[in-house]
């Protein structure tokens, strides 16, 4: 259970809806990682068109919260009005906020990010800031109005996984108490382990799955990657070292001569 | 009177969004507006006056990551 601005979650894992084979694969995995949350987002629709539609009723019989993304926006302008325009579609005020400031690595550009979660916010927003693991940033967007915040591991779609646990792990230690989404770059259910073993609250996570060989059997291990790092953080890791430790009792072995 | 819709331009005849919308066979209620980068809600379509040189986005809900 997760709590993301007053809203109880069962599961930890958020989950991506773009790039499946199609429909009812896409509706299979999200059913399989048991996720409690998906993203979507909003693009133009072709005159007549009812791909939407299609696409929209989906989303709804799967019965989850829903998370609408900025993505593609490159501007405070656009990813404010992208938005406001999400809120009426889905009648929600969650908002992944992404404005993008590097095409190669879709990074995100962090000074129009904290200026877009400050309009956001002040509008009655839920942002969700997809952001760097910056704490300076990240205090910024705590000041902004956010609640939550969703630091990426890795470029979008990379699948690196976390390239920077020590950044990671600092970020935990900062911000105790603010729920913590590791967003973008995860590649494997060891990647997703990993973070939750940190003490992340959650991952979001979408090409790994949908361009998985099997992405329903993927969804699954992630699933079950997510639950096992969380109790494995809960349950109090051993820290490493750098000498051995004999795990089998040293008394009453016998000597033979 | 010139619009771009979506990026297209078009030389049509619509005083109102709404009327823009039912002239390019756009319904249903999961669409989105937004006229010159600004949000027009659903509720104000009918009575938001188009003018020469607009630029209408209208996008509806798409897969996302």
């Amino acid at each position: 259970m997760i709590e993301l601005y007053g809203t109880k979650l069962p599961s930890r894992l958020l989950l991506g809806t773009a790039q499946y084979p199609s429909p009812a694969i896409l509706a299979d995995a999200v059913k399989a990682s048991c996720a409690s949350a998906v993203t979507v987002s909003l693009r133009r629709e072709m005159a007549g068109g009812k791909g939407g539609e299609k696409f929209w009723s989906l989303i709804q019989s799967l019965r989850l919260h829903i998370l609408p993304n900025t993505a593609g926006c490159h501007s405070v302008k656009e990813a404010v009005t992208t938005a406001k325009m999400a809120r009426e579609v889905f009648g929600t005020n969650w908002i992944k906020l992404e404005v993008i400031g590097n095409h190669d690595t879709l990074q995100p550009d962090v000074f129009g990010l904290v200026e877009a979660a400050r309009i956001l916010c002040d509008d009655g927003f839920a942002v969700f800031p997809y952001t760097t693991d910056d704490l300076v940033v990240a205090e910024r967007l705590l000041e902004a109005g956010c609640r939550v915040l969703m630091p990426w591991c890795a470029p979008i779609g990379s699948a690196l996984g976390p390239v920077n646990i020590t950044a990671l792990r600092s970020m935990r230690g900062h911000f105790p108490d603010v729920p913590l989404i590791v967003d973008a770059g995860l590649g494997r259910p060891s990647h997703a382990a990993l973070v939750m073993e940190l003490g992340f609250d959650a991952v979001l996570l979408n090409t790994a799955v949908a361009k998985a060989a099997d992405p329903v059997g993927m969804a699954r291990a992630f699933g079950k990657a997510v639950d096992a790092g969380r109790e494995a953080y809960r349950s109090g890791l051993l820290e490493p070292r750098d000498l051995a430790v004999p795990s089998t009792p040293t008394i009453g072995r016998a000597v033979f001569q | 009177m010139k619009l771009t819709v979506n990026g297209e331009a078009h030389e049509i005849t619509a005083a109102t969004l709404a009327e823009l919308l039912a002239a390019l066979d756009y319904e249903g209620n999961w669409l989105a507006t937004a006229v010159n980068s600004d949000l027009v809600h659903a509720t104000e379509r009918a009575l938001f006056q188009l003018k020469d040189g607009d630029r209408i986005e209208i996008l509806s809900p798409m897969q996302g990551g």
